[in-house]
């Protein structure tokens, strides 16, 4: 905490963040060079290059999956925004106290003991095949958007929890300066609850964010023609798994941003604290 | 008339009888402190007479008209009668001055250019000014406190309590959170204070009352209660404090 406020001016200083870094650095490439080594002067290196790593074959594949992966970026959006708002309408139903609102949590503590405990494929392969094979007269009977609701009502339960150990995080003395000062207990909860609690367990949330988005790719057994599914065709085709690692590849680049923007989000608004907005 | 008048007021928590008859009357103007043991029942007391912990028996008026009648709306008694608290209970995330303006905002109704102009010169009367962009944790907790009794004179209320708004900070910030209540009281605000600060209770009060078990057991002037107190289980307190050092001059 006393290192971060004061930056380091001095020479001597500079050099005593500089030694971790070096010996870090060099740790790493120590490490991983150990490791590619070992793979790379393997009897079967070669064949593993072929089956994975051709980059001929990646180039190849790269069109279909990444027509795929703008699918897969397209519904974690959508995901992502009705996931947050169904999980906080959850999660606020769970806080509201006195006999009438007990339908309300009995309600949300089922739906989220119930949706957790089924495994998120399961209920992709339930909606995505199930529900259209019924051909319920007005009902969709697209698979894609019955997969898109499974996975907000699985990423529900767990978005929902996180919020409430936010909102469980925030000191009931919060809660009675803003009644004391005059504030609903709605206004209480939108203006001093709320942002308190998001603020606690923002990098929770980001984690679910990143997790989110590859889960997208559960769609792929219902049909929807993601990046994973391209890669599949790909690979069904010409026998080779590097469209596969193209596919791999995307997701990663798509995420290492997100989990650097989460770290550099949490250490301005720290920052931004402790300076005092000046 | 009276400003503030508590009859028979009883509270229980569960089987727990943590009020029991309290009869209290508090005139426009006047200081009161409450003194006892902790568990006897102040913070309960000052919570029942805003209407923030409701009550089995007895009733609580201001200025005659019940806390809990309709003509108060749902949040205008909150407005009337302010309370701080010993925790401060600043919110972290807003800056001083937000802390200020929320409730007259939000619960209200101020436009925000009058809220800010008004907060900021609470702010400024109470040595406050240069912090109105700064977050409480940046704040000794003197200033924080300080910042938690000019939020809740924002909503301009007739009555303040103060529940040991000196309780949790170190003995060199103490003073100049007793200097704006002494500077309140010259101001005419009426209010009651809890407070283990006896010195200052003797100084300001117009009426000290010791609460001993949800009762009162002895009331009247700062004079007779530390000086020559009439019930045997008042002078077993003061004793008490004396023995901590929190008595002195
Ligand atoms: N929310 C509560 N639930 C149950 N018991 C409580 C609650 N608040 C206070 N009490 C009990 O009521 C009694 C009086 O508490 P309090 O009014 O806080 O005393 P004081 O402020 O004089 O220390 C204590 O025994 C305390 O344990
Ligand atoms: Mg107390």
């Amino acid at each position: 905490m006393t290192g971060r406020k004061s930056r380091p001016r001095g020479g001597k200083q500079r050099e005593d963040r500089l030694v971790p870094v070096l010996v870090s650095v060099l740790s790493i490439v120590v490490v991983f060079g150990i490791i590619g080594w070992a793979v790379g002067s393997a009897e079967q290196w070669p064949r593993i290059r072929s089956q994975f790593f051709d980059p001929a074959a990646i180039m190849d594949a790269f069109p279909g999956v990444w027509r795929g992966f703008l699918t897969n970026m397209r519904i974690w959006v959508i995901c992502l925004v009705a996931t947050a708002l169904l999980a906080l309408v959850l999660a606020v139903g769970r806080t509201f106290e006195g006999p009438w609102f007990t339908p309300i949590r009995l309600f949300v503590t089922v739906y989220i003991d119930l949706l957790r405990g089924i495994p998120a494929l399961l209920l992709v392969l339930l909606f995505g095949f199930g529900i259209p094979a019924l051909q319920l007269p007005g009902v969709s009977t697209d698979g894609v958007v019955w997969g898109t609701v499974a996975i907000v009502l699985s990423y529900s339960a767990y978005v929902a929890e996180v919020y409430r150990s936010g909102i469980d995080s925030v000191h009931d003395g919060q809660r009675l300066a803003a009644k004391a000062l005059g504030l609903t207990q709605w206004q209480a909860l939108i203006h001093t609850v709320l942002p308190q609690a998001l603020r606690n367990v923002f990098p929770a949330l980001l984690n679910l964010t990143i997790a989110l988005q590859k889960d997208v790719a559960l769609l792929s057994v219902i049909g929807v023609r993601d990046a994973v599914r391209e890669a599949q065709i790909y690979t069904a085709r010409t026998f080779n798994y590097s469209s596969l690692i193209a596919a791999a590849i995307l997701f990663m680049l798509a995420t290492v941003p997100l989990s650097r923007l989460a770290d550099h989000l949490s250490r301005k608004d720290r920052e931004r604290r402790l300076q005092g907005g000046k | 008339m009276d400003r503030i008048t508590i009859s028979g007021l009883t509270k229980s928590y569960g089987d727990k009888r943590v009020l029991d008859g309290i009869d209290l009357v508090v005139r426009p103007h006047e200081v009161v402190s409450l003194i006892g043991a902790s568990g006897s029942g102040k913070s309960t007391l000052l919570r029942c007479i805003n209407g923030l912990t409701d009550f089995e028996a007895g009733s609580v008026t201001l200025d005659g008209v019940d806390i809990f009648d309709e003509s108060f709306g749902r949040t205008g008694l909150y407005k009337r009668i302010g309370i701080v608290f010993q925790a401060y209970n600043l919110f972290p995330h807003m800056s001083v001055l937000d802390n200020v303006t929320l409730a007259p905002i939000k619960a209200h109704k101020v436009r925000r250019a009058e809220a800010e102009a008004r907060g900021q010169e609470l702010l400024e009367r109470f040595g406050l000014g240069g912090f109105a962009r700064t977050y409480p944790e940046k704040l000794s907790g003197g200033q924080q406190q300080r910042v938690a009794i000019v939020r809740c004179l924002a909503t301009r209320p007739d009555v303040l309590l103060l529940d040991e708004v000196t309780a949790s900070l170190d003995p060199e910030l103490i003073g100049e959170v007793l200097g704006i209540i002494r500077e309140l009281r010259t101001e005419g605000m009426t209010m009651v204070i809890v407070t283990h600060e006896m010195s200052f209770a003797r100084d300001i009060s117009d009426r000290v009352l010791f609460l001993d078990q949800g009762r009162i057991v002895e009331e009247g002037p700062p004079g007779q209660i530390f000086g020559a107190p009439h019930e045997e289980r008042t002078r077993r307190f003061l004793d008490r404090i004396i023995a901590s050092g929190r008595l002195g001059g």
